[in-house]
């Protein structure tokens, strides 16, 4: 296939997941403002947000105050930030233009008309019931977009690709969550696991709608090491990076199978994973999850890198 | 002046080919035209076909408005009309052939020289080049207005990379999706092989050192092009890549594509890039919707370009006027399709006619194109008309003027009910080494606007089905 689509199929896929990571990050942090000071309220939560969504620096340009409204406005509609939900899902749109058709019916059906019902929400003035229901419109366009992938594209090379794209993105979201909250959220005279931080890692776990699956995987309270094993270590958990990177090596051996050569893409997944597999919590935690994560990150941006110039060029 | 109208004639007689159609339409409440018009609509957005308008920043994409009341021709009325079109095409082929070859019809004075030699479409690289099967023109799309129950004219002969093929298919699929009906009480002959017949056309046209299984392509401007829905409608219908100037890399005057298990030689392009743009080497040098060297590989015979380079110089509007004589000279038959009359202003006592007349006529710009810099004289206030006036006289070569035509009219569902709205159509005509094919029937253009003349879609024209009834 053209290296060009294949790139789009991947660019597609990973704006559409971000789109919901967005959705994610704005939904928790309004559950998370309504708490009571006591129980969590710390006042920084829109400033967590944007860290999140890891648009800081452009959101300092363009707002001052990191408020409920500055920042639902530069995470959703503001068309100059780059990855804003409407940026993200026009980008999708865009990308699956131009390769209409690599995708199916039922794709595109699934993007176009997430665009027009777009730019509805964007000509209405939300109250934030509205505003709920437009976060959960964008995780079931997510939904619908991935769902139809799913069940429509024919298993060859686009389909690899897009799913690379999915999975990489969400990797890259996960990691970001774990570390955001972990060194940003927490004020610093408040003591670990105090109630603040119980609320902040329950946050946590209902960004990645994960929050049921660690009760019954653990059976106990919320602890941010727990926490942090299922998302970071656990297989089982659909969004943990080993999960992802599970996904991601599989992927790539697929391709590499097709294409009969394997490169430094597969190679660097399956170190990755293989690090994955071998690592306890407890190490993660005595290095530094702040340093674990920040490596992830860079090594998930390497490998997105390694993918390009061994495909999509 | 009353047009010929498609259903009624002169208005009071009822076409034979309208009978069925009319009296559905008699028995359809309006509400149920509106609701099946939106229902069409809905879909053309949901499939996404849009169209963009130059210069129209707010919409990059719109729809071209589909009107949901089918243009009908008569089997009989068909035949002819193809037959006209073959010769029509089979002439323009060979014009080309001889323009960039022998010469033969600036020999025998049949066409001023400097129409060909100053012609900005004129490609002097083209000149004694062997195109593959000696065809330049592979896909034609012919445009042709009716005046009377006999008479058709051609308004246009689009030569270069005509569009709209994908609203002929779209229109039809949508049709039988919302009136299956009347397909049933109407024998209407299949467009939907046009995708294979281009399919066949294109590989019939490969190079002779390219394997029996010849790797295709389309290349496009890419997707701000207004054209874009068409290409990738087409490419997927055809099965074959669409590909943008970047994705296309030349070595050794042998193009590839580059995809994701390196490079893949392609030996057919049906390019929807115009000439000027194709090659940064040879044509304009700040194209970047280009390739590279694509010219050299042409001419090195290991790559096809759909249509040939330099094909412009057989639609320019001022060759169009003696395309009557060319038909003639190549052919040797009368012309069946009639040229509308024109006055080439390059020749001082029409310019002098046309001045004096500018009210009543059509000017055009003979390089111009989609509706774009023309004058529709009855429709013009005086300061448009002025405006012309400055020009013709400055560059009267640059001009030709028609009569106002009274295209046919075609009722129309439009806000206040079914009326009569002007038509043309345009059938596509497809040339390969086996010959020439012509599915039955082409796009109706209609001008929504009541009046109107201009049926352009970026001048606020829709389109409508057509049928051609097999019995």
């Amino acid at each position: 296939m053209l290296s060009r689509t294949a790139d789009s199929l991947y660019w597609v896929s990973r704006y559409v997941e971000r789109a919901e990571y967005l959705a994610r990050i704005l939904d928790a942090t309004t559950r998370l403002t309504n708490l009571p000071t006591n129980y969590g309220g710390a006042g920084t939560e829109w400033q967590s947000a944007v860290s999140t969504a890891g648009c800081e620096e452009g959101f300092a340009q363009a707002y001052g105050e990191a408020n409920e409204r500055n920042v639902c406005d530069f995470l959703t509609f503001n068309p100059d930030n780059p990855s804003s939900i409407r940026n993200c899902l026009a980008q999708a749109r865009s990308n699956a233009r131009a390769v209409r058709t690599a995708l199916t019916s039922e794709m595109w059906d699934a993007l176009n008309t997430a665009w027009l019902e777009l730019q509805r929400f964007e000509k209405t003035r939300m109250d934030r019931e509205e505003f709920a229901r437009f976060l959960d419109w964008v995780k079931s366009v997510s939904l619908a977009f991935d769902g139809s992938a799913y069940r429509t594209m024919l298993r060859d090379d686009s389909y690899w690709f897009s799913r690379l794209g999915v999975y990489l993105e969400r990797a890259d979201n996960t990691a970001r969550i774990l570390d955001v909250k972990y060194h940003v959220l927490l004020p610093a005279n408040e003591q670990v696991g105090g109630s603040l931080d119980y609320f902040q890692w329950t946050t946590v776990l209902r960004e990645v709608s994960a929050l049921t699956a660690y009760h019954w995987v653990y059976r106990e309270a919320v602890q941010p090491i727990l926490v942090a094993d299922l998302l970071i270590l656990n297989r089982r958990m659909p969004r943990s990076l080993a999960a992802c990177y599970e996904n991601i090596s599989r992927f790539l051996d697929l391709l590499g199978d097709t294409y009969g050569r394997q490169g430094p893409s597969q190679r660097q997944a399956r170190k990755t994973l293989a690090g994955l597999s071998n690592t306890k919590i407890d190490d993660i935690f005595e290095h530094g999850l702040h340093e674990f994560i920040e490596e992830f990150i860079t090594e998930n941006n390497r490998l997105g890198n390694t993918i390009f110039e061994q495909y999509l060029q | 002046m009353v047009a010929f109208d498609e259903m009624t004639g002169s208005g009071a007689e009822l076409r034979s080919a309208y009978t069925a159609l009319d009296r559905w339409l008699k028995e359809t409440p309006a509400e149920t035209l509106a609701l099946r018009r939106s229902q069409a609509e809905l879909f053309f957005r949901r499939i996404g076909i849009t169209f963009a308008v130059y210069g129209d920043e707010e919409s990059t994409e719109r729809l071209i408005p589909f009107d949901i009341i089918p243009r009908v021709l008569t089997k009989p009325e068909w035949e002819k009309l193809e037959k006209g079109l073959r010769q029509r095409v089979t002439a323009l082929n060979m014009f080309l052939a001889d323009v960039y070859g022998p010469k033969e019809c600036l020999k025998a004075g049949i066409i001023p020289p400097d129409l060909v030699y100053r012609n900005a479409c004129y490609q002097l690289e083209m000149v004694d080049f062997k195109v593959p099967h000696g065809i330049y023109c592979h896909i034609a799309g012919i445009d042709v207005v009716r005046v009377d129950s006999d008479t058709f004219y051609v308004l246009e002969d689009n030569a270069r990379t005509p569009s709209g093929v994908s609203y002929m298919l779209e229109n039809r699929e949508v049709m039988l999706r919302l009136f299956p009906e009347l397909f049933a009480t109407h024998r209407v002959a299949p467009v939907d092989n046009y995708p294979d017949r281009l399919l066949a056309t294109l590989r019939s046209v490969a190079p002779r050192s390219a394997s029996s299984d010849p790797t295709i392509c389309l290349l496009t401007p890419g997707q701000y092009n207004s054209a874009f829905y068409e290409h990738s409608f087409l490419a997927d219908k055809l099965g074959i890549e669409l590909v943008e100037g970047s994705d296309l890399l030349v070595k050794d005057d042998v193009v590839y594509m580059r995809t994701t298990q390196g490079p893949k030689r392609v030996d057919v392009i049906y390019r929807r890039i115009d000439d000027d743009f194709l090659d940064p080497l040879v044509f304009r040098s700040d194209s970047i919707l280009g390739v590279p060297g694509i010219v050299g590989a042409y001419k090195a015979g290991n790559v096809t370009l759909c249509n040939a380079i330099g094909t412009g110089v057989a639609d320019d509007k001022a060759v169009y006027s003696y395309m009557p004589e060319i038909v003639k000279f190549y052919t040797g038959e009368e012309p069946i399709l009639k040229n509308v009359p024109t006055f080439r202003c390059r020749e001082p006592e029409a310019n002098a006619y046309v001045l004096d007349n500018l009210e009543k006529l059509v000017v055009k710009e003979v390089n111009g194109s989609g509706g774009y810099g023309m004058l529709v004289g009855p429709h013009a206030n005086k300061a448009q008309i002025e405006t012309f006036r400055r020009k013709l006289k400055a560059q009267p070569e640059g001009f030709i003027a028609q009569p106002t035509l009274a295209l046919s009219t075609c009722p129309t569902f439009v806000a206040s009910g079914v009326a009569p709205r002007h038509v043309d159509l345009r059938p596509y005509v497809l040339s390969g080494a086996n010959g020439i094919t012509c599915v039955p029937g082409g796009l109706t253009r209609v001008a929504l606007k009541e009046g109107s003349l201009v049926v352009n879609s970026s001048q606020g024209g829709g389109t409508k089905d057509t049928w051609v009834l097999d019995a």
